[in-house]
């Protein structure tokens, strides 16, 4: 490896970090320069719904590293920049400020953007997405003013924001198109607590409801739904899921199906690209499935894989996703993807705060969702990687403890 | 700024000044030391900022609350001086605090 080398990371966010901070500790020499479109330096992402829009986080707290942590292992931040194109016969990247980079390496850590909302008056003022600490901080102005706010969305980002909104003590409707929260995600039991959950904090929940129009002359005034009522409120927050960002890459000719297509090594299908984050598609050989994953785990554990295969070394990615999400006092951590689940079975009272969601196929635990239980989640990472197979009545029976169903390795 | 010493399972030795009010993880992570990972950031639900706080400042590190207490009852490797590092913010009553990383967070 010579010094001349370098590796361009295209994306600023949680797998940028990790990937060059593991590049370092793989012993790659050459320079690193990291290309962002945001003006910040990397900054948490998960807070953003959470603690930081309820205000009880601040910009400093949000910083993944002190900023001279990165003169600590010597990389470049490009902050504000757009890399319009990737000329991969050349090794160089077209910049939106008219300059070029070379590079020897590159990774693409993209992201995902927020979804837009294709309906008229979604342009208002007070109108915003959640993705980026500007989208929130756009959010917390409107919020100083307005008493009121409709969120279109009851996906975690919805659910999450409608929690730190009304902790900030604005009146919240929610407006989620299926007949329960959370449909694509999660249990019919774990839809039902955290409608009660918000319901109890004061928040309006309109299921099977679509949002026709957003209302107002220049600021908002309210949301149309498909039901011809008019919800009145202030500001709206648009939580209806990402895309991935795959456009350079593809453009780039490399092969993109719903994410960009990477191996278990992190590597597109250009030898010099490898690719980590939210914006690829990949394998998983735990699950046996490819998938594309919104996670700060996944970001991390995928980069490092990235960072050996720049190196030249071979880390495969290989974990079980897992996610949280905070509202109110409530902490949920799930293990694993339920995804083909046929049955889910429930340990604890599920009328209470604290109880913990199975799902199982055959006799298979495939997740949990854990709702203020974090031994359970801790001991279902374990049974799912076991691949446990049990009856679900030995889960929902609480006199057995979990740990006796861990077989002794 | 109270100088903290983390020390890796390796042996490794990182002698670094952590701001009071900053976590022991953060502390960690700024000065680009391995042996935390921190794949939440600090919200004590993941359990990879495990670290095992030296018994002679146990006392300024103080007690672990419910919550991490049932994450870190669940570690393969847990000691009695076990804390997630996330949860201990740093105070001038931690001057010189030496903290042990394990082996590996996962």
């Amino acid at each position: 490896m010579t010094n001349d080398q370098s590796t361009v990371v295209i994306g600023g966010s949680h797998a940028a970090v990790q990937l060059v901070i593991s590049l370092r500790q793989c012993g790659w020499e050459g320079n690193i320069t990291v290309i962002s479109d945001e003006p910040h330096m990397p900054y948490q992402r998960p807070p953003l719904s959470k603690a930081y829009l309820a205000g009880d986080s601040s910009e400093d707290k949000l910083a993944l590293r002190a900023a001279g942590a990165y003169e600590k292992i010597d990389v470049t931040f490009k902050l504000g920049v757009r890399v319009t194109s990737i000329d991969t016969q050349n090794h160089q990247l077209n910049l939106d400020n008219g300059e070029t980079i070379s590079f020897n390496k590159l990774a693409l850590c993209t992201g995902a953007r927020a979804r837009p909302l294709p309906i008229p008056g979604a342009d208002l003022e007070s109108v915003h997405y959640l993705r980026t600490m500007d989208d929130v901080k756009g959010i917390q102005q409107s919020a100083a003013s307005a008493k009121t706010a409709v969120i279109i969305g009851g996906g975690y980002i919805g659910l999450e924001t409608a929690a730190s909104l009304t902790k900030l003590g604005l009146s919240v409707t929610l407006l989620e198109t299926e007949s329960r929260l959370l449909q694509r995600v999660a249990s019919e039991t774990t839809s039902e607590f955290y409608l009660r959950l918000h319901q109890e904090q004061g928040v309006a929940i309109k299921l099977n409801t679509q949002a026709s129009a957003i209302e107002g002359e220049g600021s908002v005034s309210g949301v149309m739904c498909s039901d011809g009522n008019i919800v009145s409120a202030d500001m709206v927050i648009i939580g209806i899921g990402v895309i991935p960002n795959t456009e350079l890459a593809s453009e780039a000719g490399l092969n993109v199906d719903n994410g960009i297509l990477v191996n278990e090594f992190a590597q597109t299908s250009h030898p010099d690209i490898v690719s980590a984050g939210d914006c690829t598609n990949h394998p998983n050989t735990i699950l046996q499935t490819t998938l594309r994953l919104e996670s700060v785990p996944n970001a991390i554990e995928q980069a490092k894989a990235a960072a050996a295969s720049i190196c030249g070394l071979k880390k495969p990615y290989a974990e079980l996703p897992w996610f949280w999400s905070d509202q109110y006092d409530v902490k949920l951590q799930i293990a694993g993807m339920n995804q083909g689940y046929t049955d889910a079975v429930v340990r604890g009272d599920k009328a209470s705060r604290s109880f913990t969601v199975f799902y199982l196929k055959d006799n298979n635990i495939l997740a949990a969702d854990c709702i203020n239980r974090p031994k359970d989640f801790m001991l279902a990472k374990k049974l799912i990687l076991q691949g446990t197979s049990t009856e679900g009545q030995s889960l929902a029976d609480e006199t057995i403890e979990l740990k006796t169903l861990i077989m002794e390795s | 700024m109270p100088l903290i010493n983390y020390i890796e399972f390796d042996g490794k030795e990182y002698s670094v000044n952590v701001a009071e009010g900053v976590s022991l993880m953060q502390g960690a992570l700024d000065n680009m030391i391995d042996g935390i990972v921190a794949e939440c950031g600090g919200c004590c639900v993941c359990c990879t900022c495990h670290c095992m706080i030296d018994p002679a400042w146990s006392e300024a590190a103080g007690i672990a609350a419910a919550d991490e207490s049932e994450l870190l009852e669940m570690l393969d490797v847990r000691e009695e001086n076990s804390r997630l590092s996330c949860q201990v913010k740093v105070t001038s009553a931690m001057e010189g605090m030496i903290v042990r990383l394990p082996e590996s967070q996962y």
